[in-house]
């Protein structure tokens, strides 16, 4: 049985530590620009606070991984191009790349660079995932979030890399690296700018009644209730009309976040040789307390023993949570 | 340079019958040069139409037109990845990718790359082109300035490149079948729902406000991209085929008016004009290729000589 690696997300210098003290094998982490698909304001990493960071984790044995995970438009693709020139000087122990030419670009100037393919590459059968470590020499696939456990047990034994799969954090219903609902209401894309509902977009407006709407651009994502909490207006997570309906309803997905806890002895069984947390968005205390139970879940079940498991449900989005696609296709 | 019309996939479930009567009428009456086969959205509606292709692209080529056939766009369970097999060995089709998995299959073969497959840049262009890629349909969401660049790549390489210029414009795809949940079904026993909105399902925001349109797995622009005042730009940037996105308002009449534009035959102004004649019950839209929010409608920039 492999003991699968803990991937934590780190979105500052002060989270990245926070995630190693806790016990990550491995922290993940974009540059301060659109290479990395959270190019939030406040977020990420510059050159020299990585290579701090770079060396803070390695001395405690903890790996970095580097989110290049955006599609470089036309006519700029140098910043991608001096993003994995810096990964490789500063030594991380991988990339994770969507774009065939930048997973290209990396392979012919930095062949010793290890390549791990994103999430929003939208690899998501095993002849897609295949073509890339054929072409690229991908090492590793995070796979999207719509598989079962034994699809991804299938899978596991059909492709020629390792895989890491969500187990925690936000669960979007989208193919990742096929939307661009943001780019339609903002202007600003997910795949070239790394947006998605960016919050100079956003406006929360209260009516008479006490009604708040949450806005992007000029749509009104959702509406709640004087008794409701508010959540982010996330185009996929918000309540529209439609004929087939009476009032609104979640036409994508409810703001509900992945908790894949009671399934890790499932996936271990599987074969799945990584585990990533998501959020690099999240606060330092987030990082802290996700990270230290999965630490002492995953050792556990490693142990043979049963896990206790922190009750993580007061971190999720609207304070509910899933096991998203892992236990049943009825989702779909 | 010489501009051609296509008519792209049609990207939802029209019942076999509605479908063969438009092809044929496609076949008889529409000056488009190159039309797009093949069920891209979802398998359960593949066996439908499936036994109809062929004859359906045999009457196209009697009518001078070159037809291509297109992959599926999500591919996951055994069922996809079998269909998109068989789509990848037939010989003697012209063949549009769409998921990266045919890629595999495809390799050093010529092929095309389809609008929903990701080339953000020229970089990726000439990497796929040196592997069969011989012809580049974009993203709906590009802006005028990668497609700049990439006409000048395309240039390079003699490679075909294509915009989409009208139709409802695909925003994003999913596992699930948004057209199945809202009629709390699921995907395995949709009961083929989706049949009932030939354009889409329109979305409305809780203030009624008409936002996006569902079909199946795939979300889509509530406007219709229109973009016939910048194909005269766009050929000066190297864009060589415009593609128009079957819907159940008059094709005929649309792709005749894409067509007479673009040959020069018809002033854009006159076309445009005469589009919004034919009683298409959405906004028009073109903000991404002017680099604004898709959803907007920017006055087109002056016509670029060719």
């Amino acid at each position: 049985m492999i003991k699968p690696e803990l991937i934590c997300p780190a979105g500052t210098p002060a989270a990245l530590r926070s995630a190693v003290d806790a016990g990550a094998d491995a922290v993940y982490c974009g540059f301060q620009n659109a290479t990395n698909a959270r190019n939030f304001t406040g977020l990420n990493f510059t050159v020299p606070e990585l290579e701090k960071s770079v060396a803070y984790a390695h001395e405690r044995g903890t790996k970095v991984l580097i989110t290049l995970n955006t599609f470089p438009p036309a006519g700029k693709f140098d910043l991608w191009k001096e993003a994995v020139d810096n990964c490789a000087r500063l030594g991380v122990d991988a990339i994770i790349v969507a774009d065939i030419a930048v997973a290209h670009y990396a392979k012919t100037h930095h062949p010793d660079l290890r390549i791990h393919l994103s999430v929003q590459a939208a690899a998501s059968s095993p002849e897609a995932i295949t073509y890339y470590v054929k072409e690229f020499g991908v090492k590793r696939i995070v796979l999207p979030r719509i598989m079962t456990v034994s699809e991804i047990r299938g899978l596991v034994e059909e492709i020629p890399c390792e895989v890491e799969t969500f187990i925690f954090g936000n669960h979007g219903l989208m193919v990742e690296g096929r939307c661009s609902l943001t780019n339609y209401a903002t202007g600003l894309s997910t795949n070239m700018d790394g947006a998605c509902s960016p919050a100079a977009c956003v406006k929360y407006e209260r009516d008479a009644d006490d009604n708040m709407s949450t806005k992007l651009c000029d749509y009104t994502i959702d509406r709640f209730g004087p008794n409701e909490t508010a959540g982010y207006p996330t185009i996929c997570k918000g309540r529209y009309k439609c004929d087939a309906r009476d009032g609104g309803y979640y036409a994508f997905e409810e703001p509900i976040s992945l908790n894949a806890s009671d399934m890790l002895p499932e996936l271990i069984n599987a074969g799945v040789h990584a585990f990533k947390i998501e959020g690099r968005q999240r606060s330092r205390a987030y990082v802290k307390k996700v990270v230290a139970a999965f630490r002492e879940a995953v050792d556990s079940i490693m142990a043979g023993q049963e896990p206790k498991l922190a009750d993580l449900v007061a971190l999720t989005e609207g304070q509910k949570q899933t096991e998203g696609a892992l236990k049943t296709k009825k989702w779909r | 340079m010489s501009a051609e019309l296509t008519l792209g996939p049609n990207l939802f479930h029209w019942p076999a019958q509605q479908k063969l009567d438009f092809y044929n009428r496609i076949a008889d009456e529409s000056p488009v040069g190159t039309v797009y086969l093949g069920e891209v959205i979802c398998s359960k509606r593949t066996p439908f139409f499936e036994k109809e292709l062929d004859s359906v692209a045999e009457r196209l080529e009697r009518a001078g037109k070159k037809v291509v056939y297109c992959s599926l766009s999500e591919v996951v369970i055994k069922r996809e990845r079998n269909l998109l097999r068989e789509w990848a060995e037939q010989e003697g089709r012209d063949l549009e990718v769409n998921n990266t998995a045919a890629l595999l299959y495809l390799k050093n073969r010529p092929h095309r790359i389809g609008g929903l497959l990701n080339v953000y840049n020229e970089e990726t262009m000439a990497y796929l082109a040196g592997e069969g890629a011989t012809h580049f349909a974009l993203l709906p969401e590009l802006p005028r300035s990668v497609i700049e660049a990439l006409g000048v790549r395309a240039r390079q390489l003699g490679v075909g490149l294509e915009v989409q210029v009208f139709g409802r414009g695909s925003l994003a795809l999913s596992a699930r079948c948004y057209h199945a949940r809202a009629h709390e079904r699921t995907k395995d026993n949709c009961q083929f729902v989706c049949e009932e909105d030939p354009d889409g399902m329109t979305l409305n925001t809780m203030d009624d406000q008409p936002f996006l349109a569902i079909n199946g797995i795939q979300t889509l622009s509530y406007g219709y991209l229109d973009l016939m005042s910048d194909m005269a730009d766009m050929r000066a940037l190297g864009v060589t085929h415009f593609r128009v996105m079957p819907h159940t308002c008059d094709m005929i009449a649309v792709t005749r008016l894409f067509d007479d534009v673009l040959q020069g035959r018809m002033d854009a102004e006159e076309g445009e004009a005469k589009l919004r004649e034919l009683g298409i019950d959405a906004p028009f839209i073109n903000g991404f290729y002017h680099g604004a929010a898709g959803d907007a409608w920017v006055s087109p920039v002056a016509a670029v000589p060719a």
